[in-house]
């Protein structure tokens, strides 16, 4: 017995008793989701971000942009002679790097969502374990499909006609994309492991800014020191780059496509189940 | 391993789990019946949360073991996730997503097809009466709104056990009351429901049973009856008109209800005091020894005066320790 009653002074309820018990009765438990629902369903809510705070998009949007024009006018003339040759050369290249950089985002973007309480929910359902996970990078790829897209109509505007035409141009951002998916499991196991969004994003692109940068994208490796250019020829990104140029040109290699996608499979099967057991005991 | 069907929920049994250091859970035996709300009651840090989140498989015990409806929660948790949901001390829902999104993101999860989760999706908001707000996104939303969002997100497909870790704290009281109707709705249908809280009153209003927790440890268990008269009642709390007046008062007091709580603050007095019927006659003494009062309550006892009453410490007292395994806990989660 209290002197100051607490509970039953009635209130407008903020629920509908009836409905609620409704609500309750009527639902039979439905089959369990498969694994690719579940995965679709996950890419969608990553879409459902986008679509309510689109200004996230200006990372993917602005900086390919920004690189494609400094690049191609600051040192066009310088390493190549003339703008218009040298942007033949960099836009294939740009599109690896500015793919490549959003990958880290994912990471970041997994980090972020660890912090939050939902995280718990998705962790109690039954689903296939890896849904979140895989469901997120395709959600991230429309990402990436996206920043390269804004690169490669930059390019035509500039002045960029590549060989195989438009054929060419949506394998070679294909192929990026396919193994961007690869390589974003590595930030994915990293943004599992490290505690904070930041130190993902700076852990992120201490690895693949040099990487991108001792690679073909931006120079010719031949102008290069021994050392290095033995480097830079075996690095994925430049078989990538060599690769892409290949496929906008209509001269692409078999060896390098195939290279660069078993890289993408094995760094999704390396990096794939160790994302999720982290995610699993996280 | 098969399910052996058990009129117990929930059996825990010998749980334990460390971070670092810190025992956070230390040998907690919980036996929960079916269709019951079971209140588990302990201080901020006394190991709820961990408890709480190993019956829902989000984390593996060191030692002991638990079943849910007969399923173990580690070798069997994909049976266990099949039944349960929960509704986590953190809001368990999207902040990003809209409220609709959220129930519809749910239930696509869940194995409803795409206009089965749109429909049950609008039940549920019409039923927590949250369809005005369907459309908006979740991080706009009150306090109490979000909460609703979060149960009415444990319920797309209605579980047969519901794991609410603290639903009302940091709720105003009237949207505290809202969630408190719903939760007896819900067990009036005959849903389990374990309920972890820091608020005796909440454990009073809704659980059946209650378990104390403390220091990773359960140190009582009963009705809130039982709990209540263990620790010997209320208290009758007297604020006086002028403080000069303390020692006529003490005197008084001490002559009704036989002694009196120490006070920080000269104007107050407390003492124990279990029947309401003596509670009045001592107030009606005060007022004859003319003794000026200018409020008066008799209330139940507090979680502190129960935890001061079972473990002889006040739940305050381990705040920082606790909440340093609370925040290991939490890192262990990130």
């Amino acid at each position: 017995m209290t002197a100051n009653p607490t509970t039953r002074d009635r209130q407008p309820a903020a629920f509908d008793e009836r409905a609620l018990r409704k609500a309750l009765a009527t639902t039979p438990r439905p089959p369990r989701a498969n694994a690719l629902t579940a995965a679709v369903t996950f890419g969608w809510r990553g879409m459902l971000k986008v679509k309510h705070v689109p200004e996230q998009l200006l990372d993917v949007t602005i900086t390919p942009v920004m690189f494609v024009l400094m690049f191609t006018y600051l040192f066009g003339g310088a390493i190549e002679g003339s703008t218009a040759d040298y942007l033949n050369y960099i836009l294939p290249g740009v599109l690896v790097m500015s793919v490549l950089f959003t990958t880290v985002y994912s990471g970041v973007a997994l980090n972020t969502d660890l912090t939050k309480g939902v995280i718990d929910r998705f962790r109690t359902l039954p689903i296939w374990r890896p849904a979140p996970l895989v469901g997120a990078l395709l959600g991230d790829s429309v990402r990436y499909l996206i920043a390269g897209t804004v690169i490669i109509v930059v390019g035509v505007i500039l002045g960029f006609r590549p060989d195989a035409g438009v054929g060419g141009v949506l394998a070679a951002l294909a192929l990026v994309v396919v193994f961007a998916f690869g390589l974003s499991w590595v930030f994915t196991t990293l943004g599992l492991l490290l505690r904070s969004p930041n130190a993902v994003m700076n852990a992120g692109f201490m690895g693949i800014f040099p990487l991108t940068f001792l690679s073909n994208v931006f120079v010719d490796p031949e102008t290069l020191p021994a050392g290095l250019e033995a480097f830079v020829d075996v690095n994925p990104i430049s078989i990538l780059a060599t690769a892409s140029r290949g496929l906008m040109e209509g001269s692409a290699e078999a060896s390098d496509i195939v290279i660069v996608l078993a890289v993408a499979a094995a760094l999704t099967a390396v990096f794939a189940p160790l994302t999720t057991r982290l995610y699993r005991k996280a | 391993m098969s399910a052996v069907p058990s009129p117990l929920a929930i059996e825990a049994t010998g749980l334990v789990k460390a971070f670092g250091d810190v025992r956070a859970v230390d040998g907690v035996d919980l036996a929960v019946p079916s269709g019951s709300v079971y209140g588990v009651l302990g201080p901020n840090g006394a190991g709820k949360t961990t408890t709480i989140r190993m019956l829902a498989t989000l984390l593996r015990p060191d030692a002991g073991g638990a079943r849910v409806l007969g399923h173990d929660v580690v070798d069997e948790a994909d049976a266990v996730r099949g039944l349960v949901s929960l509704t986590g001390q953190l809001a368990s829902v999207d902040e990003d997503l809209t409220g609709r999104e959220n129930l519809i993101l749910l239930g696509r999860l869940l194995g409803l097809g795409r206009q089965a989760a749109k429909a049950r999706g609008a039940e549920l908001l019409e039923a927590f009466e949250l369809a005005d707000a369907a459309g908006r996104l979740v991080k706009n939303y009150s306090g109490g709104m979000r909460r609703r969002l979060d149960i009415a997100a444990s319920l797309v497909v209605p579980p047969t056990v519901m794991f609410l870790d603290e639903p009302t704290t940091g709720l105003d009281p009237r949207s505290r009351n809202q969630v408190w109707d719903i939760i007896r709705t819900l067990a009036g249908g005959g849903t389990t429901i374990l309920l972890c809280t820091q608020y005796l009153d909440e454990a009073d209003q809704l659980a059946a049973g209650i378990a104390v927790i403390d220091r990773g440890k359960v140190i009582a268990e009963g009705t809130p009856g039982q709990l209540k008269a263990s620790v010997g009642g209320g208290a009758l709390h007297v604020r006086l008109l002028d403080p000069e007046q303390r020692p006529d008062a003490e005197r008084v007091l001490i002559g009704e209800l036989g002694s009196v709580n120490e006070e920080a603050d000269p104007a107050r007095l407390s003492a124990p005091c279990a029947e309401p019927e003596r509670g009045a006659e001592a107030v009606a003494q005060l007022h004859r020894a003319g003794v000026g009062i200018a409020d008066f309550s008799l209330g139940q006892p507090s979680l502190d005066e129960v935890f001061l009453a079972l473990t002889g410490h006040p739940a305050e007292e381990d705040r920082a320790q606790d909440q340093d395994a609370e925040t290991i806990s939490e890192a262990g989660v990130a």
